[in-house]
């Protein structure tokens, strides 16, 4: 269970779950698409621990880096005066429940 | 009166969990002067020596709590450690947009800025107006690396060792990293 599915280099999707809580998974990253940077190793849910549930089994963590421009399209057009944001990143540490292959719909 | 209301919240919650054996209130105040006593000196330690010695750069990339933990024998706790590196061409911020982890154990308590929803909601949006707004101009055909902090990691930036800091040795060179270069929206000068 706690192997991780996914590797660095690996394109990735990140669901739009309706979860409620102590869910980590910013809005911003729902829907969009990155690649694995690094795998973080396993750690406790945190949606299970803030609710005193601390029996639950660690699931894999990863950083996922994304386009700029992908996640923000509007912030890139701000930013369409400033030089070189083509290439500008934002990596965002997600639990596995939340990521699946780019490939699937 | 927010603030009063959050503190009010606090010592309550405090109250209850000493009351329930939980917590004691020394082991509470043995944390907090933990907490008080880390400051942004102890990164500029770990940055310079990076600078100074190869190898220990390679380690600290690789697993920053135990590079640390080998130069500064501190108590980090659980602290994950993410370092990472401004090289030409790519220049690294530190953000956590869900409220304001921040690597304590190692820097001590963050600058207000860096938990006020204004820079957590906009150095995502427009990580180089952000910076612009700190004052730091990037070289032409530098990439923007931002990082959110939103879960177990925590991140200090490595920044480049200053032009003219050739002369200097690691204890000098430690004193030019400051908080704001290891968080990213500065980047270290002779002149700080």
């Amino acid at each position: 269970m706690s192997a991780p599915c996914f590797h660095a280099g690996d394109r990735v999707r990140v669901l739009d779950l309706a979860r409620t809580g102590h869910v980590r998974t910013p809005r911003y990253a729902r829907g969009k698409c990155g690649v694995v940077e690094r795998v973080c190793g396993v750690f406790g849910n945190p949606e299970e621990l803030a609710y005193g549930r601390w029996n639950g089994a660690p699931i894999p963590l990863y950083r996922v880096r994304f386009r700029l421009a992908d996640v923000f399209p509007s912030g890139a057009v701000e930013a369409g005066a400033r030089d070189d944001s083509d290439h500008d990143t934002i990596d965002v540490e997600l639990y596995e429940s939340w990521l699946a292959p780019e490939t699937t719909a | 009166m927010i603030d009063r209301e959050y503190e009010a919240l606090e010592a309550a919650f405090r109250e209850a969990l000493a009351a329930r054996g939980i917590v004691t209130d020394a082991e509470i105040a043995e944390r907090v002067e933990v907490l008080y006593g880390r400051t942004p000196e102890l990164g500029g330690r770990v940055v310079a020596r990076a600078w100074f010695d190869p190898a220990y750069k390679t380690r600290l990339l690789a697993d920053g709590s135990a590079a640390v933990r080998e130069l500064l024998d501190l108590d980090i706790g659980t602290l994950k450690l993410v370092v990472v590196e401004n090289v030409p061409g790519v220049h690294n911020v530190i953000v956590c947009t869900l409220c304001s982890c921040y690597p304590r154990m190692l820097l001590g308590v963050p600058p207000d800025w860096y938990k006020s929803v204004t820079y957590r909601a906009r150095v995502v949006r427009d990580p180089r107006g952000v910076l612009e707004e700190f004052g730091l101009a990037l070289p032409p055909g530098t990439a923007v690396r931002v990082h959110d902090s939103t879960a177990d990691m925590r991140y200090i930036v490595l920044p480049a060792r200053p032009v003219g800091s050739e002369h200097l040795d690691e204890a000098a060179c430690a004193a030019l990293v400051t908080r704001d270069a290891m968080i990213g929206v500065a980047v270290p000068s002779l002149q700080s």
